[in-house]
């Protein structure tokens, strides 16, 4: 048992489990604050807050993660703060993406956390790309992309696994199997054994994690990550969890599957599994416990109140950055919308 | 200055600017050892090795989704679609990658793809070697679409593509590739994105070209000029963002106006140029603006000839709006 424990120090494991509630804190009232109508939408990490925290954990600050759409623990994890993480939820003015983007489609370039799009498996081949720029540099850079066992029926899982294999890119695909891609279940998106089996025909290894087991991920992500640190080239992890939620905030669930399989996850939930270990470490106590969660709703809530009150992103922007210069074409519609907005001012 | 052909131009450029500029990093289908089948990137490799000119697999949306992440890291890739015909594939990473990095991030990540694609018809390669769909490029807010018609115009807009800090679509009329050839000065120079060129003067009639149609007009205009018709050419040159300035002084100059391109008819450029006038310049025309364009009909194979626009249909245009 203690030859697989990864060696992370007693304060770091309570990071690590703080994190994971502020996770699921942030789940449950993402999608209160999207149901009370005060959100656009929302769209969670139920049941994967294990995936994100430990294959985050595994990463150093010159590593880059390329997300899908439910990876915000992990940016949390390396450093984007509940604040500007909420600003996005309302979209506002303080919001660096300037309010464009869906819940959780976050992006913050400091981390090396880079903006998702809602098209699925696209962020695949850039995490290649980034890596082959990166080992044609010769930097000692890895990226880790995120996604779901539906992108692994997509044409870019297939390029950039393919990509990969042949460059030898310092990459980790870390592919997480939550069963469901909204309503059709894994069995329709491959007949293979498993996702991580695959890997084979791109001539690198794949592997299998328990994806509610944060330290099992961790430790899979570290030993990839060290391989493709030192030129050991790409790897594909399986890690096999539950989606517990729904897909979205527009997502009904109980349409396609069991409340027995739900019941099921449940029982493997991973921050209880995680708070089990920590009892047994004796590293983690009941008060603990309560403050971890007094703490992280009481973190949300600021950062609620505060986003909340800032303003949505000026007019303008809605024209900036769609180059790097506004072009004469883009002036004069924002010149032509600031007029009618006069207008109706009047 | 020397005298080269357009694809010389092109390889020319790439070689000055990878000397310039380490970051530049070009990639595709065959464009390392073999030198591209067009041999736009010949002898590239040689020179500078197999970590800036690289040589992928067959997949485009793997070349243009692997330049984007080359990209977001801070280098300047410039893959290599050896067909545009074949970029669909890549159009998802085009569409949804590309063109939207800058404004989804609110300017944090910014990907300065320069795609290079041989376009258009004329070369007897049937539907998938033929295609002018540069419309749906230009359809992409965030990219910018260029297509040079000389040499001269190709090495000065490449270069500012290659300086471009947003993606660009760089549009090489192929079948003009080798018979175009002309004066390209050896020292740098650039010619500005967004900028459309006065071919050749005019006061009668205006025609709006671009790429391998240029010449096609060039040629009905010596046709029209033997008839006392003394025609205004305008080589467009950057579709996105085009060249409104220029297009509308030459409209308020001749008040009449043809419009060719190969790509289909319908949605084709030549549709926004002509509502572009229409909303600007109505009370400066003359006549009804005549479009002179491919067919709304899949590329042809051996009935091109009739497909491509040609020096007479231009000179019909130009005689029906002068005679309206």
């Amino acid at each position: 048992m203690e030859e697989i424990e990864p060696d992370i120090s007693k304060d770091e494991l309570r990071r690590l489990y703080r994190l994971m509630v502020l996770l699921r804190n942030l789940d449950i009232r993402g999608l209160q604050l999207q149901r009370q109508g005060r959100i656009g939408f929302f769209i969670g990490s139920l049941g994967q807050e294990a995936c994100q925290i430990g294959s985050a954990y595994a990463l150093k600050p010159q590593d880059w993660a390329f997300p899908a759409y439910r990876e915000i623990g992990a940016a949390l994890l390396r450093g984007a703060t509940l604040k500007e993480v909420m600003n996005q939820y309302f979209a506002n003015a303080e919001d660096l993406q300037k309010g464009r983007q869906l819940t959780n489609l976050y992006g913050l370039k400091s981390i090396k956390f880079v903006t998702g799009s809602a098209p699925i498996a696209t962020q695949i081949p850039h995490a290649v790309g980034t890596a082959l720029a990166a080992k044609i540099r010769g930097d000692p850079v890895v990226t880790l992309v995120y996604f779901g066992d539906g992108a692994t029926s997509e044409n870019d899982f297939h390029t950039g696994m393919n990509f990969a294999g042949v460059f030898k890119t310092p990459t980790v695909f870390f592919c997480q199997n939550n069963h469901w891609a909204i309503s059709v279940p894994v069995e329709r998106q491959t007949s293979a054994e498993t996702i991580a089996v695959k890997a084979k025909a791109y001539g690198f290894e794949g592997v299998r994690v328990d994806g509610n087991d944060v330290l099992a991920i961790y430790r899979t992500v570290k030993e990839a990550v060290e391989k493709a640190r030192k030129g050991g080239g790409p790897t594909l992890i399986e890690a096999v969890t539950y989606r517990m939620g729904p897909h979205s905030s527009s997502d009904d669930p109980t349409r396609y599957r069991t409340k027995e399989e739900l019941e099921e996850w449940q029982r493997r939930d991973p921050i209880t599994r995680f708070r089990k270990y920590l009892e047994k470490k004796r590293i983690w106590s009941e008060s603990d416990e309560k403050k971890a969660q007094d703490d992280a709703n009481h973190e949300i809530d600021e950062a609620i109140a505060h986003a909340e009150k800032i303003p949505r992103p000026a007019l303008e922007t809605l024209f900036t950055d769609v180059y790097s210069d506004m072009p004469w074409h883009l002036e004069e519609q924002l010149r032509e919308l600031q007029e009618e907005k006069g207008r109706k001012e009047e | 200055m020397t005298v080269l052909n357009i694809v010389q131009a092109v390889n020319h450029t790439l070689r000055d600017e990878m000397k310039r500029n380490d970051k530049i990093v070009l990639l595709g289908e065959d464009v390392g050892v073999n030198g591209g089948v067009f041999r736009a990137t010949e002898g590239l490799f040689q020179e500078f090795g197999p970590n800036r000119v690289i040589d992928t697999p067959l997949a485009e949306s793997g070349i243009i989704g692997v330049s984007i992440g080359m990209a977001l890291y801070g280098l300047k890739p410039v893959p290599e679609i050896q067909f545009l015909d074949f970029i669909y594939p890549g159009f998802d990473q085009i569409q949804s990658e590309l063109a939207k990095f800058r404004y989804r991030s609110g300017g944090q990540f910014t990907v300065p793809v320069v795609i290079r694609t041989p376009y258009g018809g004329g070369i007897r390669g049937s539907h998938y070697h033929s295609q002018s769909t540069e419309a749906f490029f230009v359809h992409t807010p965030g990219l910018k679409v260029v297509i040079p018609a000389t040499p001269y115009d190709t090495k000065g807009l490449l270069t500012a593509a290659l300086r471009d800090p947003d993606p660009v679509m760089f549009l090489e009329p192929k079948k003009i590739y080798r018979t175009v050839r002309g004066d390209v000065p050896d020292d740098d120079y650039m010619v500005p994105i967004g900028k459309a060129n006065v071919a050749r003067d005019g006061e009668d009639v205006t025609v709006f070209a671009y790429g391998a149609m240029l010449h096609v007009a060039m040629e009905a205009v010596e046709l029209a000029a033997a008839k006392g018709i003394n025609v205004e050419v305008v080589d467009l040159r950057t579709l996105l963002p085009f060249d409104i300035d220029t297009i509308l002084s030459s409209v308020k100059k001749t008040g009449r106006v043809v419009i060719v391109h190969e790509a289909c008819k319908t949605c084709g450029f030549g549709a926004e140029i002509a509502a572009q006038i229409a909303e600007r310049a109505l009370l400066q025309l003359k006549a009804p603006i005549v479009r002179v364009a491919g067919f709304d009909v899949p590329f042809p194979y051996v009935l091109e000839d009739e497909y491509m626009p040609n020096a007479n249909r231009v000179l019909n245009a130009i005689e029906k709006v002068h005679n309206f």
